[in-house]
């Protein structure tokens, strides 16, 4: 907006002049408070001494601030700056801090790259991160289609359609600690418990659920996946509805069949959508932390211990915990691989997300 | 005109709700100054003296609620000078040091045995060492508890208060007698114990033996059974330089005999994600014939898992070797290092009264199971002396009519634990050490192939790190 304006004024100016002062000052007044200061140094002199609206325009003084409604609008913004500024960016500025400190949160001292030293050199960092891309592949292999899968066999369904969306959204309204509680009493490894009696009468199992190495981490993902697909789901219907109707009836009188359809209609116009769902997806699932926290506190044999709870363990994990440098210092880290992550995503993906 | 009046209306609106932002923020702060701060207002004026304290775990009983609200009514009418607060508080490993930063512990709060050094040192809790002689018996604490509490200078911090536990191995009696075992002679061996764990789940299908594995509870009770094998899990040398040992011969034989009953015999169960309150429901819920834990659990076994008294046995662990020993521990009161001298006065005034009193006053000590008892709560739960062994026996006489708990069922702990030796936790980074060694734990009852040397080896480089860690950490 600005930046046309600025390329309009001298226009009508040098137009202007020919057509008398009272079109000059029409055309000058409109100015918003938003107008740069090019533009009111240019009008200043285009329009010389005489005209006495030209201080007006052109000083920014605090008053003119105020009389143009500058304090409504500070006044306004402020309280979502305080909220953003005590609860957003002070802790973001603060853990940088802290991850350059020794700190029980009451004296500091300043330690350099002790705290990356010290965090590099734990000899868990490397199975922590193995773990949580595991976590994180697992995720994306059964939480990425799933929802879409979900997604598109409920469009297709004519009746109860709000029945099933409600059937699918409602894990997500339960509240998640509680969700990880209630399976952990399903994953019971005891051929009487929940999941293992059901399966025992078709003849399967009893599976050991959390308490092996192997089939820690699935279990883990299993619940993460039906308790965060309801959400995914309502966004995927919602591009759906999105995608013109006559296209798919255009394509039927093509010939193609229900997979065709999917394929050179529906996937194209959900690409956008995807594209965001994936990128979110994977930074929260490196983010994992509320599953391994409750359900096996990283075990059995540190098979589930994720970067984040590394992280919790440093400034929790002990009593007296107080290690919030480390805690900080690696949490800073995995910030810059995630943002160093996004960036190079958003580049390669660049091309095909604007066709 | 008519702009001006809207901008001032939306100038009003916007003050408004930036108003209530501030407000809400702020309106935290009456109540902080009463909780927290010495130099609030109201310590001023009329020398009242407000003191937070520690109340009952969240979710307690209203007449567990009601119980202390008349202790709080009673001592305040003693000690008119002093007003009360109490909070709702529960001491866990994952919040304390949360609540210790966030400066949200009440002026008097709970820590265990292991952590009152550390905090010492930090000066996070109060020196309490001129009060000393104001606590009952004139301070005459039973030294090897009241070691726990002193800092490195020698003065005392922390105030041994309650649950001084010894460890000691549970039975269900129940799951005893349909195995043909005889709840009156439970194992005094772990071989005994072995062929009873494979016997109960031979005959019953439940878990013979189970164990602690998850949050630092793996480590804990590991170092149980290495104590009870006569190892130990650290050494200090002259210098007061500390060594992790974990990978000692002790460690190595518990972890293989977990192993074994686990694998060999397959009586442990499937579940092995216990922790120190899951292991507790499963235990009341008949689905472990033993576990080890401290002896005063019985309390949470009824008041919270509401296990039938009938069905619980409570014995000595074994103990294999002459260095063999019990591991002890227990909950001291600290006070906060913020409070005023004169909260200080009211905190020792409340510790005695509401911790220590009954152990020196016959009253105090039939007020006090009295009160418990109509709150339907465990009166008579086996304690470690506070005091000397002798004040410790008149207590249990002054007591003796109100006794609810089957003490006939623990005859096999109360009669031989005061003859064993008792030993510390592990002096240097207590917490991390544990947590070093619940992997381990985890990975012999999770994996048929785990090598036992290896998982201590891994474990011993990681506790080393953390103790290396704690004394660079003293030396600032």
């Amino acid at each position: 907006m600005s930046t046309t304006s600025t390329d309009v004024t001298p226009r009508t100016l040098a137009t202007g002049k020919t057509l008398g002062e009272s079109g000059v000052r029409r055309d000058l007044r409109p100015p918003t408070p938003a107008t740069g200061k090019a533009q009111a140094v240019r009008g200043k002199s285009a329009r010389g001494k005489g005209v006495k609206a030209g201080p007006r325009v052109g000083a920014h003084t605090p008053v003119t601030w105020v009389k143009k409604g500058g304090l409504t609008t500070l006044v306004f913004a402020l309280p979502v700056i305080v909220i953003f500024g005590v609860f957003s960016w002070y802790p973001i500025v603060r853990s940088i801090i802290m991850a350059f400190q020794e700190t029980n949160l009451v004296t500091a001292k300043w330690v350099g790259l002790d705290n990356f030293r010290w965090v590099l050199t734990d000899p868990d960092l490397p199975r922590a991160c193995l773990n949580t891309a595991y976590f994180l592949g697992l995720a994306l292999l059964i939480g990425f289609p799933v929802p879409l899968i979900g997604a598109i066999l409920m469009s297709e369904v004519k009746r109860l359609k709000g029945v099933y969306t409600v059937l699918a959204y409602l894990p997500v309204v339960i509240p998640p600690v509680v969700s990880v509680l209630l399976w952990k009493f399903f994953y019971d490894a005891r051929s009487e418990g929940v999941f293992n009696a059901l399966l025992g009468y078709i003849g399967l199992g009893p599976y050991p659920w959390l308490n092996d190495k192997f089939w820690a981490m699935p279990s883990l993902v299993l619940e993460a996946t039906w308790a965060g697909a309801g959400a995914t789901v309502i966004i995927y219907l919602a591009a759906l509805i999105a995608v013109p109707t006559n296209l798919y009836e255009a394509a039927e009188l093509d010939g193609a069949g229900i997979w065709k359809k999917l394929w050179h209609v529906t996937l194209p116009h959900l690409r956008g959508v995807l594209f965001i769902t994936f990128i979110l997806q994977i930074i929260a699932t490196a983010q994992v932390f509320l599953e391994p926290y409750l359900f096996t506190g990283g075990g059995p044999n540190k098979a589930t211990l994720t970067i984040l709870l590394m992280i919790y363990n440093y400034a929790f994990g002990a009593s007296l915990g107080s290690d919030y440098g480390s805690a900080t210092a690696l949490s800073v880290m995995l910030a810059i691989v995630l943002a160093i992550f996004s960036l190079i995503y958003f580049r390669l993906t660049k091309s095909w997300s604007q066709s | 005109m008519n702009t001006s009046t809207k901008r001032g209306l939306a100038l009003l609106a916007g003050a408004s709700s930036l108003a209530m932002l501030l407000s809400a923020c702020s309106s935290n702060t009456p109540n902080s100054t009463t909780s927290g701060s010495p130099a609030g207002g109201d310590s001023g004026g009329s020398d009242q003296v407000t003191l937070t304290v520690v109340g009952l775990k969240a979710g307690s009983t209203p007449e567990a609620y009601q119980g202390l609200a008349d202790q709080v009514a009673d001592f305040q009418s003693k000690n008119p000078g002093i007003k009360i607060v109490t909070m709702d508080y529960e001491w866990k490993a994952t919040t304390f040091a949360a609540d210790l930063a966030g400066g949200t512990l009440p002026d008097v709060y709970e820590i265990p045995f292991t952590d009152s050094k550390t905090l010492a040192a930090n000066n996070q809790i109060a020196d309490m060492n001129d009060y000393l002689s104001q606590f009952p018996y004139g301070g005459a604490f039973n030294a090897s508890v009241l070691q726990y509490g002193k800092g490195t200078d020698g003065h005392v911090y922390a105030i041994p208060a309650k649950s001084i536990y010894g460890i000691g191995l549970h039975y269900n009696r129940d799951l005893f007698t349909q195995a043909g075992l005889d709840p009156d002679k439970p194992p005094t061996t772990w071989d005994e114990l072995r062929t009873a764990a494979k016997a109960i789940t031979d005959k019953t299908g439940q878990a013979g033996f189970c164990q602690m594995t998850s949050n630092g509870t793996g480590g804990w009770q590991l170092t149980v059974d290495t104590y009870a094998r006569g190892g130990s899990m650290e050494t200090l040398a002259a210098d007061g330089t500390a060594t992790a040992t974990v990978n000692n011969d002790a460690t190595k034989a518990a972890l293989q005999f977990l192993k074994d009953l686990r694998w060999t015999d397959n009586a442990m169960g499937a579940n092995f994600t216990y922790d120190w309150g899951s292991i507790n429901q499963a235990f009341a819920a008949g689905q472990c014939g033993m576990y080890t834990s401290g002896q005063d659990v019985y309390v949470s076994l009824v008041q919270s898992n509401g296990m039938d008294p009938k069905i619980y046995g409570l014995t000595m662990i074994p103990l294999d070797g002459s260095k063999a020993g019990v591991l002890g521990g227990g909950t001291l009161a600290a006070v906060n290092t913020k409070t005023s001298d004169a909260q200080k006065e009211a905190a020792v005034k409340w510790i005695s009264y509401f911790y220590l009193d009954r152990y020196s006053s016959e009253s105090a000590a039939v007020a006090n199971a009295k009160l418990t008892l109509a709150n339907d709560q465990p009166v008579g739960v086996p304690e470690l002396p506070i005091f000397s062994d002798q004040d410790y026996a008149n207590y249990q006489q002054w007591i003796k009519p109100y006794v609810n708990v089957p003490l006939d069922q623990m005859t096999n702990f109360t009669s031989k634990i005061g003859a064993a030796t008792l030993i510390n936790e592990p002096p240097v980074a207590t917490q991390d050490v544990y947590a070093s060694l619940d992997p381990a734990v985890q990975a012999v009852l999770t994996d048929q192939n785990a090598d036992v040397s290896a998982l201590l080896d891994e474990a011993n480089t990681t506790a080393q790190r953390a103790i290396d860690k704690a004394a660079s950490g003293d030396e600032q």
